[in-house]
């Protein structure tokens, strides 16, 4: 057996001993922080909610009952529907979308200048100053907003001071402050595949483009896209994807009066102590991300091996 | 459709440094001209000055004698050709071809049929269709030409496009470039730092050495009667005799080189004086070994150090007596087996086929 294992041509390129520790370590980070956490919440959504006592007993048995009390709330609910949660996460969803577009409007100029116009020195001291504000954490970086965002805050206070309006505008209230902080949060898992994508490009492919007699528009439209595409797509997804599940910065900047859908599965396991229904709208998050995702994917003629080129 | 180019007093500079200096250069309609030089003489500024990617700093670009200053790449009548051919990799050979088209919002079935008469001009009729990777070298090339030619440019310009083939790919597209630019009749603007395709293509060439123009001229004239040291050296191959001039004859010059006396013709234009120091350059190919009754102006004493076999020459590598080293060449066809390394013999050349200069630095110094 041993033998059979270290005749592989894998073990022989590398070497016992990288061979091993290549081994080992996919093989912990695969099984023991991949598939056994998402396994057992898997089990747990299909669960009935009882004391760590009861476990075992006549009470624990499988159920759909977290997945229906999404759908269509709880038993004894007069709505036919489960508005308020559906409502949540198709907000959330949407809301995502907004802020994955936003991100890339925002950085594909700025990607673009740093990758291609910019000199050398330019683009290297455009790149630290991106990187340094996100060695604050993203719980402080939220907190800021807030301090600029609300009612009394910066903004509104010299709005008011300087005599532009009579009155500050109520920024937390309509969630302007929470798009703000999404729109920031993941920021730099745009810019920096759109970056990678676009300095890829040969610089001749876009004078030969222009020397053709094509405008900015077009040259960027028919040659610069469709080479970034990849990076587009790797950007969109991550961005996407933490956005979806953010926590951080919806707790400190959404309006008291909406939810966004992470923080509706921490208050079922945290404050609710449900930990079945938290997992079930964890496992509902994750799924219908990833076929959005995908589905997106499709749309755009994108395959999944372009997004690691 | 082609047009006259002209550079008027043309300068580039970045920074302090001039990449090009007072260019003044008139390319002709319908010409195929070449700008030859080492790598970093400038001709590549040139270029880009023409297309529009780099504005003068000082002087004027004047296409069909329209000012060009201000005006884009995109707006010039000029298509450029680049070095690494550029051609877009993600879309259809026929895309790329008609690129230039659907930019100017020519319609899907214009645009195709267009592209399918380039197709043919480059002989790739019915591989419209497939992507530029699936190409050949020599096929991308043509696809380059054809792209650069889909909007009926007054002027193409050339960036040592043939650089990256192989030898015979290279000399069968330089026959098929002049080809292609006799058909379409278009002015052609050339960059190389290879002489023989300069020498080959073009009607006239320039010759650049550090950001300034040494001659313009036509070919043979530039390699016949090369104006400076420089051109003597870097269009072909010469054998520099230093020395400093001992008399004057009409437009033949002789001089006193540590080695004996040499007479070579003046240039009309560089005449010299008694005393000047100057050197008198002599061709590879125009050194003989006397058979009975030459009787040659020059004679010089070499003493044979190597030889090589070029095929259809022979190259021979000799020294004179004070140390200085002398090459040249036989045809392949003359017997030339008594000489080997070490015999003394005697070269004669005619002063005719020499050229005396005043001094100045070699291409190859």
């Amino acid at each position: 057996m041993n033998n059979f294992l270290f005749t592989q041509p894998f073990f022989k390129k590398n070497g016992k001993a990288v061979a091993i520790y290549f081994l080992v370590a996919i093989i912990f980070w695969f099984v023991f922080l991949v598939i056994i956490p998402q396994f057992y919440m898997l089990d747990l959504s299909f669960r009935t909610n009882v004391p760590p006592l009861a476990r075992g007993g006549p009470e624990d048995y499988y159920t759909f009952e977290h997945y229906s009390h999404f759908i269509f709330g709880s038993k004894t609910a007069t709505d036919a529907f489960n508005f308020v949660d559906l409502g949540v996460f198709g907000r959330t969803i949407f809301v995502s979308m907004l802020v994955t577009i936003a991100n890339l409007l925002f950085c594909y100029p700025i990607a673009f200048y740093i990758a291609k116009i910019a000199n050398p020195s330019t683009a290297r001291l455009l790149i630290v100053s991106l990187i340094i504000p996100f060695w604050i954490n993203e719980l402080l970086r939220s907190f800021a907003l807030r301090i600029l965002f609300a009612n009394e805050g910066v903004i509104n206070n010299f709005l008011t001071g300087v005599g532009i309006l009579d009155q500050g505008i109520l920024f937390i209230t309509y969630d302007i402050g929470l798009y703000t902080g999404l729109i920031y949060a993941y920021i730099l898992l745009m810019m920096f595949p759109l970056y990678n994508a676009i300095e890829s490009l040969d610089i001749n492919q876009i004078e030969a483009a222009k020397d053709l007699g094509s405008s900015s528009f077009r040259t960027h439209w028919r040659i610069v896209i469709p080479h970034a595409k990849p990076g587009i797509v790797s950007g969109c997804t991550m961005v996407f994807m933490l956005t979806v599940g953010a926590l951080a910065t919806p707790v400190v900047l959404s309006s008291p009066n909406t939810l966004w859908f992470p923080q509706l599965i921490y208050q079922w396991f945290n404050m609710n102590d449900n930990w079945s229904r938290g997992s079930a709208y964890s496992i509902i998050l994750l799924i219908v991300s990833v076929i959005f995702v995908l589905t997106m994917m499709r749309i755009f003629k994108v395959r999944i091996g372009e997004i690691i080129k | 459709m082609s047009a006259d180019v002209e550079l008027s007093d043309v300068s580039v500079t970045f920074g302090s440094f001039y990449a090009a200096k007072n260019v003044n250069v008139k390319v002709n309609g319908g010409e195929f001209f070449s700008f030859l030089g080492p790598s970093g003489c400038g001709k590549t500024t040139l270029l880009r000055a023409i297309s529009g990617f780099q504005e003068p700093s000082e002087g004027k670009v004047l296409i069909d004698n329209k000012d060009m200053s201000g005006i884009g790449p995109n707006k010039r009548p000029t298509a450029l050709i680049f070095q690494n051919l550029a051609l877009f990799p993600l879309m259809s050979v026929s895309e790329n071809i008609a690129f230039s088209l659907e930019v100017r919002g020519v319609s899907k079935e214009e645009r195709k049929k267009r592209a399918d008469e380039l197709l043919e001009l480059i002989a790739l009729e019915g591989q419209g269709d497939k992507k530029v990777h699936q190409l050949s070298g020599g096929q991308k090339q043509r696809v380059a030409i054809a792209r650069a030619l889909a909007v009926e440019p007054k002027v193409l310009l050339l960036d040592e496009p043939l650089s990256a083939l192989d030898l015979k790919l290279r000399q069968r597209m330089r026959t098929e470039l002049r080809e292609i630019q006799k058909r379409v009749n278009i002015t052609f603007i050339y960059i190389t730092h290879d002489q023989g395709e300069a020498l080959t293509m073009s009607d006239r060439i320039a010759v650049m050495n550090e950001g300034e123009l040494e001659q313009i001229g036509k070919c043979d004239e530039v390699y016949n009667n090369p104006l400076t040291p420089f051109v003597a050296t870097f269009v072909g191959e010469n054998n520099p005799l230093y020395g400093k001039v001992t008399g004057i004859e009409g437009d033949k010059a002789k001089i006193e080189t540590a080695d004996g006396q040499y007479l070579a013709t003046m240039n009309e234009s560089k005449k010299l004086n008694i005393g000047d120091e100057s050197i008198a350059f002599v061709r590879p190919e125009s050194l003989f070994i006397p058979r009975d009754g030459d009787n040659f102006d020059n004679k010089i004493d070499v003493n044979i150090e190597s030889f090589e076999f070029e095929g259809n020459l022979k190259n021979f590598y000799a020294s004179l007596k004070s140390g200085a080293k002398i090459k040249f060449s036989v045809p392949n066809a003359i017997d030339t087996s008594s000489i080997t390394s070490g015999s003394s013999i005697v070269l004669g050349f005619e002063s005719s086929k020499s050229i005396i200069l005043p001094k100045a630095s070699l291409a190859i110094d």
